[in-house]
């Protein structure tokens, strides 16, 4: 059970380490890592030093990709912090120490050779977070040694001597509370000093010489016991909450509770404000259109570009207020719970419960669903969380369900009004995705997947109040990815697929719809689509809504606009004229199971590495969503 | 005394973990958590479907499916026990 990596070796072997050149010759400081075991509180230190975005959580293993920042908040704008992923320790079995090691001994490519270290341990379990400290200290860098959460030590009776510690240590000790921003000043005080001399000379009295767990452990062990190290009381709050919140009754009901409040704020309080936004933009792109001359111009502005980018913005409103929910959840600690929760359902349908959380933000937007595998350390466990992400039903998929219903569905009332017809049929819609996912995840556990599954094994962090500080970077962070990613994905096929519905150009005109190389598209697929009760102009929609799924209502809203016929009607009264009851539901099934989503599919090539992954969902869904589509037409046509 | 596996421990029993009999990639992970040979272990609760559990080692609190759990071997304190 060594943890002993080859890296490692050499290091050792070159002891004592020489910090640069002679003296007089000292290179400026450039770099600076920061290290620390999972829930060290190592990144709300980071935004602390450099005022910078960073997932900020309680569940173990989010930060998988190291970031970096300046240094500005502390007025060290010259020196670059590199965040390496939260890891217990240097043996290389995991991806995250394996970068943590490749950081710190110059191997990585791209990022320089760290000048000194920060390695911060939470106070409050020193005997544990100890062990991280005697690979970290062999690596040879100088480093500072910060006891986080000092304030949640005091307040549970823990007693540390930091001077005995740095004695024993040879490095410097300091006791701080990122949290409560306090002893931080002694960071700058430590950069000045690394920067200016080489190492004081402190040098570790003894470390142990294999370093595997058990004799870290012992090492660690014993540097508490001589430095007389007081473990603090059990947090009786996190003891309190958790006896009701993993209650056997009321832990699962709420449990229950929090997923529907998150489910109908993220609706309630997210349509209004994606409406809001929507007549905005809407009203702003007019009014700039206006200002330009109505030429091709403004078409491929208007059409082509502002379109696509409006299409995707509206859904900032429920994107951010689910990652407030998320990161409220995330930070306290209660995810952690959930996942624990959770894990016996999931376990059924052969996942891990850690895939619980990115399945439940699945129902907003598959896309950061896709991105929030990354706290599933088991590779196909993460994998299979990804494949059938997709099925959860999409904030995406409301505009067309909405449209069909309401024109298709009576609006009857059953059980003295409690529930609606309407209600019913988009509720099974829900439940038809959630299915599916359960079926596929099924599937690919007992073939392609198979895998000795994984362990569970989830550390639970205390409960902790968000601060106001994580939240908003969290926000702030996910909006501009959001934006930024799935803006340039949607926006480039969207244009794409514009420049197509104009094309050929004829003495200088845009052909019509019909006419153009998506309207001959669209009788040219027509055919295929038939058996499922679509016409071609839903065919043209379900083509545009490949790339987002939301498109085929503009689209079709375009077609019957466009179309003499029905100029002059709703596009509801449009559809009830041109679609069977049986195409209209097939059309929501569909729905329900096509992977008509260009950024997820972007997502999942970014995520896996490899354009097999999506290329293969792509098929599956599509397959399963056509015949699905068909026999639900030819069941209705013939029952009705 | 005999060793008992960590799945069997009661609710609010207490122990010191004598093996951990597990894939060393596992081991390696539950040792950093605390689980090595010679420490003190509680077992805090059920999740409510009763596994996964929770144990507490060393200040920390672990949930583990009970089919890691049992190739965990600890001796129970009499007390406890």
């Amino acid at each position: 059970m060594s943890c002993h990596t080859p890296v490692l070796d050499v290091v050792a072997e070159v002891e004592p380490p020489v910090l640069p050149a002679a003296p007089g010759a000292i290179k400026p400081m450039r770099t600076v890592a920061l290290i620390g075991p999972p829930n060290s509180g190592k990144s709300t230190l980071f935004n602390r030093l450099t005022g910078l975005r960073q997932k900020v959580a309680n569940y173990p293993g989010v930060t998988v990709e190291h970031h970096s920042g300046k240094m500005k908040a502390i007025g060290r704008g010259d020196l670059t912090l590199i965040d390496l992923p939260g890891i217990y320790s240097l043996a290389t079995y995991s991806e995250d120490a394996r970068v943590a090691v490749e950081v710190l001994t110059g191997k990585m490519r791209g990022v320089p050779k760290p000048d000194c270290v920060l390695l911060v341990l939470d106070a409050t379990h020193l005997n544990r977070q100890l062990m991280l400290a005697a690979p970290v200290f062999s690596i040879g860098l100088p480093t500072l040694v910060l006891l986080n959460m000092s304030d949640e030590l005091t307040a549970r009776g823990g007693e540390i001597d930091t001077l005995a510690l740095a004695k024993e240590l040879g490095h410097p000790v300091a006791l701080i509370s990122a949290s409560e921003n306090t002893g931080l000043d002694v960071i700058p005080e430590f950069l000045l000093r690394a920067g200016s001399r080489p190492e004081d000379g402190l040098r570790p009295v003894q470390l142990p010489v294999l370093q595997s767990a058990a004799s870290c452990r012992t090492w660690a062990t014993q540097v508490t016991a001589r430095t007389k190290y007081q473990t603090p009381a059990a947090s009786t709050w996190t003891r309190r909450l958790d006896s009701v919140l993993l209650h056997r009754i009321f832990g699962p009901l709420i449990f229950l509770a929090v997923v529907i409040a998150v489910f109908q704020v993220v609706f309630l309080a997210g349509q209004p404000l994606s409406d809001w936004l929507t007549s905005i933009l809407t009203k702003g792109g007019a009014s700039v259109a206006s200002l330009l001359p109505n030429n091709w111009l403004r078409l491929m502005l208007l059409d082509g570009v502002w379109n696509g980018v409006q299409a995707v913005l509206v859904f900032l409103p429920q994107i951010l207020l689910l990652f407030l929910f998320i990161g409220i959840l995330e930070d306290s600690g209660y995810l952690a719970r959930a996942a624990l929760i959770a894990d016996r359902v999931m376990r059924a349908i052969g996942l891990n419960g850690k895939a619980f959380i990115p399945l439940l933000s699945a129902y907003a937007c598959a896309v950061p669903a896709i991105m929030a595998t990354r706290t599933i350390e088991n590779k196909r466990e993460r994998f299979a969380t990804i494949m059938v992400a997709p099925f959860m039903t999409c904030s995406a998929r409301l505009p067309i369900y909405t449209l069909i219903i309401a024109a298709f569905i009576p609006n009857r009332l059953f059980l003295g009004g409690i529930i609606g017809m309407r209600a019913m049929v988009m509720l099974s819609l829900y439940a038809l995705g959630f299915l599916a996912a359960l079926v596929t995840a099924r599937l690919l556990n007992s073939s392609v997947m198979k895998a000795t599954p994984a362990p569970f094994i989830l550390e639970l962090p205390q409960y902790r109040w968000p601060t106001l500080q994580g939240l908003t970077l969290r926000l702030y962070d996910r909006g501009k990815l959001f934006v930024k990613k799935a803006g340039t994905i949607i926006l480039a096929c969207t244009f794409a697929v514009w420049v197509l519905s104009v094309l050929p150009i004829h003495s200088g005109q845009a052909s019509a719809l019909t006419t153009s190389l998506i309207g001959h598209l669209g009788h040219w697929m027509e055919p295929v689509i038939r058996p499922l009760g679509f016409n071609w102009k839903i065919g043209i929609g379900l083509l545009s809504s490949i790339v987002a799924r939301e498109v085929i209502v503009g689209t079709l809203g375009t077609l019957y606009g466009v179309d003499p016929a029905t100029h002059s009607l709703g596009l509801q009264a449009a559809l009830r004229g041109d679609m069977t009851l049986g195409g209209a539901i097939a059309l929501v099934v569909f729905f329900a199971f096509a992977m008509q989503c260009t950024s997820t599919l972007a997502v999942v090539r970014r995520e896996t590495n490899s354009w097999k992954y999506p290329a293969a969902q792509f098929a599956y869904m599509t397959v399963v969503a056509y015949v699905a589509a068909l026999v639900t037409n030819q069941v209705i046509t013939r029952l009705f | 005394m005999e060793l008992t596996a960590l799945s069997d421990a009661k609710v609010g029993s207490a122990g010191v973990v004598e093996t951990v009999d597990l894939p060393e990639n596992v081991s390696h992970y539950l040792a950093h958590l605390g689980f090595l040979p010679g420490t003190a272990v509680e077992v805090l609760r059920r999740a409510p479907a009763g596994d996964p559990r929770v144990y507490r080692i060393d200040g920390v609190e672990v949930g583990l499916r009970n089919e890691t759990a049992k190739h965990i071997f600890l001796r129970l304190n009499e007390a406890a026990a």
